[in-house]
Parts: structure tokens; sequence; C-alpha cells
């Protein structure tokens, strides 16, 4: 490989406190080899002019959802990628709900090398907490770190039984391993589908109260007190939970949270008369729980922005709402969406793009999202004003199910560079 | 002078029959005066019109139902068209075809009504989707249940002339009832008062954003009522435990002649059936003549369902 110079670029990295225009010099390795205002290239260096575009990390996405094995009608490695790198996703955590469950070390390899086959994007595969994530055995947390396991979540599923979940981080304390939880009483969520309100009482549907949430945080940071370790809340979806969030930190509890996209742009009124792919885990709430979660990034008591990608086929949609699957595709839109953030002044761009960027690579501890001398030039590149229309059809995900289609949105990825290659472009 | 030529409020074909929330007042009053002239008819000698000759209307039951299923069947029938009633408990399904592809089998014989009842809210609004013929709305999951309601209207119209200034109860399981908001949203849209009464966790959220007033006590939600509609506790479904007893209930929620004194003195009882004797309503008052419009309800329920089948399918 050549070395690259990019020019005349607005570098945006938050992990050096960079917002400069200036160059980018890529060395033959794929590894940054000088960023910013005076950073230059020799005269034999390959040379992309970036006038009037952003340059930032790569996208880090702590949540999305991999349909191999077991779904790959739904998603595969490839497509998965593909739609990751149009969004200027470069690493990805995936979801360890298949089909087998990644819960022990045979799958994880099996899931590596497959990765590193069919991929073109950065692999951080997941495995579950417990055992066919059924919340009676924990995995093997030693073995399976050992062999590439970046996290350990059971998804959609929470450890329910509070002796287990103390053990879990017990363990997990001694060993430096992330536990990543899903925050929801089951017997408080039972059937629902939806938001617990007016909105649920019109279209007579099961709702889900806050509390479901709220509950399972609290406990869990209780036993965090008693057993510190990595402990990560997936997404967190109204003001209440952040309410507990805002209080723990306070004492010093040392933990981290994430929050989807889809909960921060969009509400329960969105769902209208009964749109299922907008039947979602955590549900959309009420306006007054979104704008608190744009609090909550603003006073940094949310790190982290993930797309929550769950590719679902259209036979899984085509039911009535109770029935329906639970999710919605986003790795492709995430970076666009959150730029309606920025653009209708909920929040500073710098602030959006830490929580894209540098603060899932500190939690996920890998050496991502980060523009340094020295590090993978893995990087975005976008038009920050660029409008355009979500179309379902359009987007490279092997499922449809978005739940912003026909949304205008402002702000779209021009490249990325995976270690200094071109891996996309339009 | 020119008469003005008649113009119907319910354009468009098809046009389905989705909830109250979707009607407007003209169109709910449209149905009510169309139904009037059919309660006459089914109380003649001769029931038949061919209004619907020539045209099929398919029952969808997906939930056991017979009131509502026989009252759609007979309105079909008196009306000349030509009625399938398909009972889906024990068939289609059982087999894993989805509502959608049943109804694209149904759709491929050129129905021109399908008349739903389906256990999942929202159901009908998919079928409406999905199919070119009109749609009706017999009963879904807990969020509506249209011909109910206007059944309801027109019992009471029958009675009190109007539904306009009048205060009505709807007492009992709140929560789990289509009956209730297809009824809180048409009284409302006809200009009456409604309180709600029911214990605190069979209240759905938000309630009072419906444009009711709700009570948990009898004697105060009851205060100056001129109707009072009963409930049916539905135990099916219901998941875990919402309620000490029946016993309990009945004490403090069940309608007696001493508890319907808290309501005007001319207050009249409707109940949607089938009623859970002894649970909810006191038996010798559900029996009542001078009191319960029960037997009325079903009576004009089948006008109603007449004049939905003739204005819809047109």
């Amino acid at each position: 490989m050549k070395e690259k110079i990019l020019t005349n670029v607005r570098i945006i990295d938050p992990s050096q406190k960079m917002d400069e225009i200036g160059n980018i010099v890529i060395d033959e390795k794929g590894k940054i080899k000088s960023i910013g205002k005076k950073s230059g290239a020799s005269k034999s260096a390959e040379k992309i002019d970036l006038k009037g575009l952003v340059a930032i990390p790569g996208l880090v996405d702590m949540k999305a959802f991999v349909g191999e094995p077991g779904f790959e009608y739904k998603e595969n490695f490839r497509t998965l990628s593909q739609a990751a790198l149009a969004g200027g996703v470069t690493s990805i955590v995936t979801m360890p709900n298949t089909k087998p469950i990644i819960d022990n070390v045979s799958m994880v390899d099996f899931i590596i090398r497959r990765g590193r086959d069919k991929a073109k994007v950065n692999l951080f595969p997941c495995a579950s907490i417990t055992r066919q994530k059924e919340g009676n055995q924990m995995t093997e947390f030693g073995l399976l770190k050992a062999r590439g396991i970046i996290g350990f979540s059971d998804v959609n599923k929470t450890i329910q039984n509070t002796e287990l979940m103390s053990r879990i981080m017990n363990y997990a304390s001694d060993i430096d391993v992330l536990i990543m939880q899903h925050a929801e009483d089951y017997e408080l969520a039972r059937n629902s589908c939806i938001n617990q309100s007016e909105v649920a009482t019109r279209l007579g549907l099961q709702g889900v109260s806050d509390i479901a949430e709220k509950i399972i945080i609290e406990r869990d940071l209780s036993l965090l007190s008693e057993y510190p370790c990595r402990y990560h809340i997936n997404q967190i979806s109204s003001k209440n939970s952040l309410n507990v969030i805002k209080k723990n930190k306070s004492n010093g509890i040392k933990f981290s949270t994430g929050v989807s996209i889809n909960n921060l742009s969009l509400n329960q009124n969105d769902i209208g008369e009964f749109r299922t792919f907008l039947k979602l885990s955590p549900p959309l709430r009420s306006e007054e729980d979104r704008l608190s979660l744009i609090e909550g990034i603003k006073n940094d008591l949310i790190d982290v922005i993930v797309s929550d990608h769950l590719p679902e086929d259209e036979e899984s949609k085509r039911l009535p709402f109770a029935q329906a699957a639970t999710g919605s595709i986003g790795i492709e839109t995430l970076l666009s969406l959150s730029l309606e953030l920025y653009h209708n002044e909920s929040l500073p761009l710098e602030k959006i793009i830490t929580c894209l960027t540098i603060n899932p690579a500190k939690i996920l501890k890998i050496n991502k999202g980060t523009l340094k001398e020295g590090s993978d030039a893995d990087i975005c590149i976008f038009d920050l004003e660029k409008p355009w229309v979500v179309k379902a059809e359009e987007l490279k995900s092997k499922s449809k199910n978005t739940a912003i289609e026909n949304k205008r949105l402002q702000g779209k990825v021009k490249m990325t560079l995976l270690q200094g290659e071109v891996a996309y472009s339009n | 002078m020119a008469t003005a030529k008649k113009v119907s409020a319910i354009k468009n074909t098809p046009k389905h029959l989705l909830g109250i929330q979707n009607l407007s007042v003209l169109e709910a009053k449209e149905i009510l005066t169309e139904a009037k002239s059919f309660i006459k008819l089914n109380r003649g000698s001769s029931k038949k019109l061919d209004v619907l000759r020539g045209k099929t209307q398919i029952n969808l039951f997906f939930e056991p139902s017979t009131r509502t299923q026989s009252s759609f069947d007979l309105a079909g029938k008196r009306l000349g068209a030509d009625v399938m009633t398909m009972n889906m408990g024990n068939s289609a399904l059982k087999k894993g075809e989805t509502l959608i592809d049943t109804a694209m089998t149904l759709n491929a014989m050129h129905p021109d009504i399908i008349v739903i009842r389906h256990q999942d809210s929202g159901a009908p609004n998919l079928l409406s989707q999905k199919v070119n013929c009109t749609v009706i709305n017999a009963g879904d999951g807990r969020r509506e249940h249209p011909t109910q309601a206007l059944l309801d209207a027109l019992t009471i119209i029958n009675r009190k002339d109007s539904v306009e200034g009048l205060k009505i109860a709807i007492c009992g399981d709140i929560l789990h009832s289509r009956v209730a908001r297809s009824n809180i949203y048409l009284m409302n849209m006809l200009g009456a008062e409604v309180n709600v009464i029911a214990p605190k966790t069979l209240m759905p959220t938000g309630i009072d954003n419906l444009g009711v007033k709700s009570f948990t006590d009898m004697k105060k939600g009851l205060d100056g009522c001129d109707i009072v509609m009963m409930l049916r506790l539905q135990n099916e479904r219901m998941q875990g435990s919402f309620l000490p007893s029946k016993r309990e209930y009945y004490e403090f929620f069940g309608l007696t002649p001493e508890k319907l004194k808290f309501a005007k003195k001319d207050a009249l009882l409707m109940h949607p059936g089938p009623m859970n004797r002894g649970v909810e309503i006191d038996t010798k008052l559900a029996d009542d003549i001078n009191v319960s419009l029960v037997k009325e309800q079903v009576e004009l329920g089948v006008a109603v369902r007449m004049a939905c089948l003739k204005l819809y399918c047109k």
C-alpha cells in the first residue's frame, strides 16, 4: 500500500480534542502517520482532496446483530459490513443471539474465522452471559475472553436471578471482563410491546412501565457497589432510569451506559397506527423521556450511542403488533440520524462523535475510535450538510426494517477508510 | 326550490370501519340514522331486503363470539348478501398460516366485505392494508369494538332521544375492554359526559386524557348518571392477579339495586354481554325490564350492523 494523504479536511477527533482543518497522512501499513494542520507527506504519496468534508474516527457500534450463524436470511457478515461501511462504522460489537447462541469456545472460533473471511470491518464478538441466555448458569468468561470475546451480554434477556447476578459481578470483577446488561424486569414487562402510556391505551396494547427498567438498574448498581466489575447498561430509555444513574454516579459507583439512536430520535407517537418497525426493546417512550436522554448525553450520564441494529425479515414484521418481531435496522443510518441532533441543536457535534467513537472504544478497552498517531487509519469521512431521504430499498442491509423510512436527514457518509484502504465511497 | 342532493359522509370504496377513533361525528350520526330505519323492518314480518344482493360477506372470527357473530350473520342475510362465517379458532392458524396469508386467500375469492374479530389489537388495520374489500372491525384485542358502541348509542337514543347532555358511567374492567374504549370515544363525540369506574388495577394508563373522569368509588362515579354501562370481568385476558377475589370485587364494584340508587332515579342499565351474574351485576337487576336494556341492545345490534354493512359496502 502506498502512503496516502487526505488534505483540506475538517478533522474532528474528540480523543485528542481536535477540531481543525488539516491533513491526515497514512503510512504504508495503514496507520496514522501524522494528523493536523502541519501534517505533510512525501511527494510520492497518493493525495485525496477532501475539501468541505469532515473526517472522524471510524464509528464504534457497541450493539449490532449479525445473522450468522442461524439467521443468514436476515443478515450475514458480508451485508452487515457493507451496511456498516456505508454508514461510516468500522468497528462492530456483535451480539451472541445467533443460532446456536455464542456461549462456548468452539462457537467463538467459528465466528471469528467466519468474520475474518467474510466481513470487511473490525468485528468484536460478544458471548452470552449465561448458557443459552437462560439466566441460570454463567458462561466460561475466562476461556471465552482468552479466545477473543470482547464482552458478555444476554442481548434482549436480563439476568433476573439476583443471587446469580451478584456472582456474575463478583466473578467478573476478578478477571476484568465487561458485563453488558439489558435492563428489564420480566414480570413487569410480561407480554408488553410498547411503553405504558395513553398511546398504549388507545392502541389497546399491553404496555410496560419504565419501572421495569429502573428496578433492574437500581438492583444492579446496588450489587455493583459490593462487587465492582466492568458493568455496562446496554440501552436505557427513560428519565426515571437516568435519575438512578445520576444518583449512583455521584456516589462514586463506576459503570457505563448506552442509548439507542432510536430512543434519542423518536418517541412513542411515531408508532402511529401499528407501525411494527417501531416495535423496539426497550420501547420508544414519551417525548419527555427522549429529551431527558439527550440531557443525559450532555451531562455525561450516558456514554455511548448505539444503532441497536436488529435486522428482521418481512414475515416477522407483517403481523399484528403484539405478535410482530422486535427491532429495527440502523447501522447504516446511525451517523446521519445522530447528526440530526446536531442540526436541530440538541447536541454539540463533538459530543455526538465522542459517544460514537472514543467512548465505546474506552469501555471496550480497544485501540479504536481515535485518529492519534500510530493508531489504525479507520476513518469516516462525511458531508455534514448533504440532505437525503432514507429509502429502505437503498439500504445495504439484507433486511429492510428501518424505523425511519422516508425520513429526511442531513449529513451523509462520503467515504470510509479501513486500515488506510478506501472500503466505501460514493 | 331545488332540494339539496343527499350527500353521504361515508365516501370512497372500499372504506373500512376500523374503530370509532377513525370516525367523524357526521359519519357516526349517519350510521345511527340509517340504523333507526332498520329497527322497524326487523320488528316486521318480512325482514328481507335486497340492498346487498350479489355481495359476498365473510365473517372471519378468530375469537369465540355468540352475539356479535350471529348479529353480523343475520344483518348480512337480511340485506340480501351471501354470508359465510368462518370460525378460525381451530383452523388455518393452527397450521401456521399468518393473518395476512389467510386474508390473501380469502381476498382471492372476491368478497365485498370482511367482518373480522381478532384477539390482537390492530389486526383489522393490518387486514385492511392487504385486501381490496371493505373491512369491518367486530372487535380487536382490547382496542375497539365500534359496532358495539354504535348499538349502545342507538339503544340510548331509542330511549332518551339523544345522547347529548347525558351522563354515562362505564364500570368494571376498563383495562381489558374494547367496548369501554369505543364507547368512551363515541359517547364523547355525541356530547355525553363520561365517567369510568374501576379498581385501580383495572384502570388503563392515561385514561383521563381520553376525555373521561375516572373513579374508584361507585357512589361518586354513579352520582347523577343517566346510563350505567356494566362491563364483564374479562378473566380470559387477565394474566396474574388483578383482584383479591370475585367476592371482594362484587362487594365494591358489582352493581346491586342499592348501588344503582347512587345514579339518577330513572337511570338505565346496559351490559354488552355475556354477563357474569353475581360478579359484576346482581342477577335480578340484570333481568329487571324496567331498568335493564340488555335485550334491547341485542335487538338493535342487528339494525346497527345492517346500517354499517349497507353504508360501507357501496
